[in-house]
This record gives structure tokens, sequence and C-alpha cells, in this order.
């Protein structure tokens, strides 16, 4: 061993020159430093690249023997159809076993790290969180989408080169293709946001099962699908397939975006056991339900908690209140446009005095919620829905909250079309509507678009505020707001509905 | 080079690192000492950049750790708690890893990874996996990988842990060459000794706080006193002591004496001592030493401890 006092003899560098200076190109080229060594490294463990040569080489040809003796079997009993359904039933097999390994993959890249103490000098090199991100996440997928790719590559050759008669459609391959792509990406990016919220393989395996079950349904799906679609055979592709690769896509936005969010050097390193602290995180909700500022600062009183408390938490929702006033409104406009597809417009009576229906708007009222107490029917009814909403929104990303209460005004706005197309005057709809509806519809705004940031906020993390930081402010923004706001309004609203509406329709139509 | 105001961290309700004030200038080696748990290792990620302050503020190589991250990344080497290679490389291709992600050019690399390599002794393991490497060869390649992009500010978390004494002083020699060259310093070390020998500053945190900050000889004077010297003679001393007393009183205060020993405390022994032996040998006293008694990092450590201990730092553990 070498003990003499040598000379550091090294060449000063410029700082510049190490300091990361953004930019997309300088940004992928980043990340693909992490990407080029992580491959590198997964082909030198055999326990990944074993699988993915079985997988790429032989699994194809085991396939394709099995489809054309399946194919041959079946032809004897007059079930041609089934034996050339499995066929291409098969090539998504052949492409799904090899991304399964990403899921594995992708575990150990982000989680193995993690657990073996080597993250620590990577997050503490000048690379940016996102070109950390992106690059395990390539890392994650591309051998294994490479492995699958030349499995389905090999599997289409075989069976160019084999017995049965039987060629794929384009767009179907195409499909499968992009299926196989998209899956791989909800795996991977679906590990990305387990890994960073466990601190041992473990963990991450146990959690892993929220991306393998939902997964192994979707595969079980298209395969029904696969054999049972009535256009199977359509030269355009399945149209649920289309479906299914556009609602996936939805699910990598909306994942990236979450794992992009929570890959950060302070979620990785902050936390450090795997336990839940109930007792801290019920003290910050309360925190947050009694907080009048951002520095926490308890309300001092009622008035006080809704003149600066609720205000900030109202305030908390500039994003999500005009993509919720968007979404509404565009909820309203698809409803008009609907209407007026020939097939789906309604065969209304023409020419009703709309008085006499004014007249009995009250009897309605009371026949849908119940004469003995219609106000608490109609709160409940409201209440419902947007509680619905919000707990879906918290698994959903948020999306739940503009999927459940959007409908009421695609309704709206169909039911408005009907009546212009049997020649009524739709401003009668006004007063019936209005009346309650300038509490209502505010109320329902404000709710939708708390539900909807409750579910998001893991998307797009505050400044500053970890995971659990930011989800726990959020919910108590959303309790702030449905305490203070959201239940009396609805309420108020009700009232409103079941005793001022019936009089005003009355009143201003007559009958 | 490093600079923290009021610097804390809070996860959840626990205060790891509270109101921390550092100011370590360039070419200086700071030893940031406290027992497990203190905040150590916390407070070094807020300086790299990679955990957010909950409050205060830092600068590292005057960039914020808050506003320019990047760049106070680039311009930091770490050797963190667990030295984590990935050990399915070889170490050529690691450094070569890290060389990219710094941005170096493909010559800077090689000639830097040859010169670090060969600076520790490593030359011979360019090509060996790093799961081969022995535990000492890859805390040494660590520290290769901190110094890599030549930073400014190094951060080492025990640098010489799990190496033999030789490799230790390659390590020790290597920092104080860097100093030298003007690099700053925070090490993070359970080894007083070798904080004591390497460091200018000392910087003592418990509970997240730093309780002691300063040089040696201050922390020294403020914590365990003033020097204390030991006279030893030839002979016996026959009241030699009490006569010593009586001539330096108010300069000096006798301690512990013995037969042919005694013990004093002074308070600048520069202008004392020479005036002691003289007056020994005016007395007719045969002088075989006059050495100062050693006082180590560890008696200030333990002190400062016990002082903190003794003025609430339980108390304030209860409250974090």
């Amino acid at each position: 061993m070498n003990t003499s006092a040598k000379s550091l003899d090294i060449d000063p560098i410029p700082l510049e020159a190490t300091a990361a200076s953004g930019g997309l190109f300088h940004t992928l080229s980043n990340a693909m430093i992490i990407t080029r060594r992580e491959v590198r490294d997964s082909f030198r463990d055999w326990r990944i690249i074993g699988p993915i040569v079985i997988l790429t080489f032989l699994f194809p040809f085991l396939a394709q023997f099995v489809a054309a003796r399946f194919a041959t079997y079946l032809e004897g009993f007059g079930a041609q159809i089934i034996g050339e359904r499995t066929i291409p039933f098969l090539l998504m097999i052949v492409g799904f076993f090899p991304i399964s390994i990403s899921l594995v993959i992708a575990l150990e890249t982000f989680v193995g790290e993690k657990e073996r103490r080597s993250l620590e000098p990577l997050l503490s090199t000048p690379l940016s969180n996102t070109e950390l991100y992106i690059g395990k996440t390539l890392a994650a997928m591309l051998p294994p989408l490479i492995s699958s790719y030349g499995g389905m590559a090999v599997y289409l050759l075989s069976l160019l080169t084999g017995d049965l008669a039987w060629r794929p459609q384009l767009w179907l391959v195409v499909q499968i293709i992009l299926i196989t792509t998209v899956q791989a990406l909800v795996m991977v990016t679906g590990a990305v946001v387990v890994s960073s919220q466990a601190t041992s393989t473990r963990a991450a395996n146990l959690l892993a099962s929220f991306i393998i079950i939902p997964m192994a349904l979707i595969i079980q799906g298209e395969s029904a699908i696969m054999f049972l679609a009535p256009d199977a055979e359509s030269p355009t592709g399945i149209g649920a397939l289309w479906a299914i690769i556009g609602g996936m896509l939805i699910v990598v936005i909306l994942l990236l975006r979450v794992g992009n969010s929570i890959f950060n050097r302070e979620e990785l390193l902050g936390r450090t056991l795997d336990t839940i602290n109930l007792k801290a995180m019920l003290r910050h909700i309360l925190q947050s339900i009694r907080a009048v500022d951002e520095q926490g600062t308890p309300a001092r009183s009622l008035l006080d908690w809704y003149r600066r408390g609720v205000t900030l938490s109202v305030t908390r929702l500039r994003l999500a209140l005009p993509i919720t006033l968007v979404i509404f409104l565009a909820a309203f406009i698809g409803g008009v446009l609907i209407g007026q597809l020939p097939s789906w417009q309604m065969d209304l009576p023409r020419g009703l005095p709309i008085r006499s229906v004014a007249g009995d708007i009250q009897f309605y009222t009371g026949m849908v919620f119940g004469e003995s107490n219609p106000v608490l029917a109609i709160a409940w009814q409201n209440g419902r829905i947007l509680l619905g909403a919000t707990i879906l929104a918290v698994f959903t990303f948020g999306s739940g909250a503009l999927i459940l209460t959007p409908p009421v005004y695609v309704i709206l706005g169909y039911v408005f079309a009907q009546l212009i197309n049997a020649g009524y005057d739709p401003s009668f709809m006004l007063p019936a509507v209005l009346t309650h509806g300038i509490i209502e519809i505010p109320v329902i705004v404000l709710a939708t678009a708390a539900a909807l940031r409750l579910g998001a906020v893991v998307t797009r993390l505050p400044s500053g505020l970890t995971l659990g930081g930011a989800w726990t402010q959020a919910l108590g923004d959303t309790i702030k707001i449905g305490i203070g706001i959201i239940v009396p309004g609805l309420i108020l609203a009700a009232a409103v509905e079941a005793y001022i509406t019936p009089q005003v329709v009355r009143l201003m139509l007559g009958g | 080079m490093i600079e923290a105001h009021e610097l804390s961290k809070l996860y959840d309700d626990f205060l790891a690192v509270d109101r921390v004030n550092l100011d370590v200038p360039a070419g200086t080696v700071l030893a940031l000492l406290g027992p497990n748990g203190a905040g150590k290792t916390t407070t070094v990620r807020m300086l790299t950049s990679i955990l957010a302050p909950s409050a205060g503020s830092a600068r590292v190589a005057g960039y914020d750790v808050v506003k320019y991250p990047e760049k106070v990344r680039a311009s930091v080497g770490v050797l963190p708690e667990q030295h984590g290679l990935y050990e399915r490389m070889k170490a050529v291709e690691y450094l070569d890893f890290f060389g990219r992600v710094y941005r170096l050019s493909a010559i800077e690399r090689k000639q830097r990874s040859l010169n670090l390599m060969e600076r520790f002794g490593l030359t011979f393991a360019l090509g060996k996996k790093l799961g081969e490497y022995s535990k000492g060869m890859k805390q040494k390649l660590a520290l290769v990988r901190a110094m890599l992009h030549d930073p400014p500010v190094l951060l080492l978390d025990e640098p010489t842990s799990a190496m033999d004494p030789q490799s230790a002083k390659l390590v020790r020699d290597a920092i104080i060459e860097l100093q030298r060259d003007q690099r700053t310093f925070l090490i993070t070390t359970h080894n007083l000794s070798e904080a004591q020998s390497l460091a200018n500053r000392i910087a003592i945190i418990r509970h997240g706080r730093i309780i002691a900050n300063g040089s040696f000889s201050e922390l020294a004077r403020r914590f365990v006193g003033e020097q204390i010297m030991e006279l030893r003679v030839r002979g016996i001393l026959n009241g030699f002591a009490g006569d010593l007393a009586h001539a330096f009183a108010g300069k000096l205060n006798i301690g512990d004496s013995g037969d042919d020993w005694v013990q004093y405390s002074v308070a600048e022994p520069n202008e004392t001592n020479p005036q002691v032996i003289r007056h020994a040998v005016g007395s007719g006293v045969d002088v075989v030493s006059l050495a100062p008694i050693s006082r180590t990092l560890e008696d200030i450590y333990l002190q400062v401890v016990k002082e903190d201990e003794a003025q609430g730092g339980a108390a304030r553990e209860h409250l974090r």
C-alpha cells in the first residue's frame, strides 16, 4: 500500500461546470447517466437477466406451439374462432410476462438502493429530483420493455413462419404493443410511489399488491375482451381496448405526477420508519382546521375562524376552483350537445301549458324527498354525493371528484336541450333551478374543488411540505370548508329548495 | 464557506436540529461532535441541500442551501455515514459514473480518478468489483468519490472509520493538505483524538443544539479551566510548594503535590512559567521538568456534556 504523502495533483474545476443548468436536453442527458448505470447493473444480475432471456427467446416459441396445438384441437370441434382468438391473447401474455419484471426492478432500484444506503451519495450530487426520477424510471422500464418487444417479435415471427393460416390484424398488434407499454408504465410509476413510502424491500413488496392486484384484474378484463368483443376482428382494433389504453394513460400521467412530486430528497431521506404516528397526524389535522394563517396560528374566536381561517382554506383552492368550474361548464355544454344528437332526442309532448307544471312542483318535491322533512332529505341527497366524491377523490388523485358531481350538469344541459327541441321556452327553468341554485351551485363547486385538491395535492406538493404534511393540511382545509361552508350551505339551499323555490316558480309562472 | 444561522429541522413533532449557528471560514476544519441522535447527520444533510431547513438559513460555498440546492451540491463533497457503494461495479466504472454526474470531461474523470486512487493507495484495485473491497478500502473509495470533483467544501462523516492506522494517517494527511489549499471541512466523528488533531474549530451538538463552539484552547479554557503545569524536581521538595504559592500569589494556584512534584494552575503560562523556573533554580531546587498536564478533547467533551445535563439538557430532550 502506498503511504507516501503525494500531492493531490488535481486541477480545480470551475463550479459552473459541475452545477446543473436546466433545460430539457440537459435533464434528459443527466437522467440517461443514471439510466445507463442502472441498466448495466441490472444486466449484471443473473436473477434479472435469466428470466429476461427465457421470456424473450424461449417462452414465445412455447406460446406459439401451444397456440398452434390449441387451434388445431379446437378446429376438430368446430370452435375454430376460440383457437384463433387465443393467438392474439397469447401475444399479449408473451408481452406481459417480461414487463412484470419491471415491477421487481423498480422496487429494487428505488427501495433496494435506499435499503443498501447507496442512495445518499447519489442524492448528494447536483442531479435534480426530476433527473433522478426520470433516470431511475427509465432504467426500471427499458430492459423489461425491450425484452417484451423482443418476445412479441419472436412470437409473431414464429407465427408467420409456422403452419397457422391466421394472420394478426395490424391494429390489434399495435394495440397489444401499446397496452404492454402502458402497463409497464403503470407498474413502474406505481412502484416509484410505493417505494418512496417504504423504507425496506419487505414493506415495498407488501405495498406492491396495490399494483399487482389491479393489474391482474385488468389483464383478466383484457383477456375477456379479446375473446368476447364483438369488434374483435375489426381492422381498426377493439374499441374497448382503446378505452383501456386511454384510461391507463391517464393513470400513468397521474402516477408520473405523483411520483415526480414525492420522489424528492426530503421524502426519501426524511422517512426512516414505516410507522404511523396517528396521534401526530390527528394533531396536525386539528391544527390545520383551527389555523388562520400559514404559520398555523389557531383562531381566537369563531368569528376569527370564519373570517381568516375559512378564507385561508378557500384561498388554497385557487387552482382547483377554476378547474372545477370549467369541468362543470363543459358538463353542461356536453349535456346540451348530447341532447342535440338525433339518437338521444326524447319525444316530448309539445304545447303543454307550463303553468300546470309549475303548480305541481311542490307536489313533486314532496314526492321525491318526502313530506315530513324535505330539507334534511334534500341536504342529505346532495351531501352524500359530495361525501362520496370526496372519498373517491382520495383514491383517484382527485379525478373521482370530477366524475361523480358533473353528471348533474350533463343532465341539466340535456333537459335544457330537450325543452328547446320540443319548442318550449327553457327560461321557465331559471326560477326552478336558480332560486336555490344561487346557494347550492357555489357550495357544490366549492365542495368539489376541495375534494379535487384533497386527492390531487399528492400530485403537486406545496413548496416546503412533505407528502404527509401536504395531505393532512388539505384534509384539514376540506374539513374546515365542510364545517364552515358546505354543511350550512347545503341545509340553507335545501330549505330554499323545499319551501321558497316552489313559491317563486308559482309566482313567476302562475299555476 | 459554511454559514448557518438559526438553522432548524422539525420532523412532525420532533425537533432534530434546534437553531444551529455555524461560521466556518475557508481553510478551516470544523469537527462537529455529539452523541448519536444529536442532530449531526440532519445538520450535514441540510448543509448539503438534501433536506430543507424548517427554519433559519445556511450558505455553503456562497450559495443559499434553499435557493441554489444544485449549486450547493456541486460545491460539496460528501462522505455519508454509510459509504453506499454499488457493489457490482468496478472502481473505475464507479468513479467514471460519478465523474459524469459531476459533468467532468472524460480526461478529467480518468486523470482525477487515477490520481486520487494512487493518493489513497488503491491503484491496484481499480479493476476490482467493489463487493470484493475490504471495509477500509470501501471507505477510502467513498472518500475518493467525495473528492473527485475537487469541491471547495467537504462534509465527512467518520472519515477514518474501519480503516487501519496506516490508511487513517493517509486520510488525515490528505485532509491537512487540502485544508492548506483553503478547502473547508466539516467532520462529524466520535474519534475525539482525531478531531483534536485535525480540527481548528470544534462544535459540540446535543439534543439538536450547539452547546459549545470554539477552538480547542478556547473550549479548554472555558470548560476545564486554566492550564495545569507539573513541576518535577530532583530530591525532596521540602516546603517549596508553599514558597511557590507565596511568591506567585495571584498568578498561580497550587494543586496536588508529592515528594518530588507539584502541580499548579496558571492563567498566563508563557509569562509565569519562566519565572517559576528561575525562582526554583534561585531557591536551589534542581528542576527535572516543567510540563503541561495534557488535557484532551475527551475531557472537554465530557465536561461540556456534564454541564449541559446540569443545565437541563435532559429537560430539553423531554420537550423535543
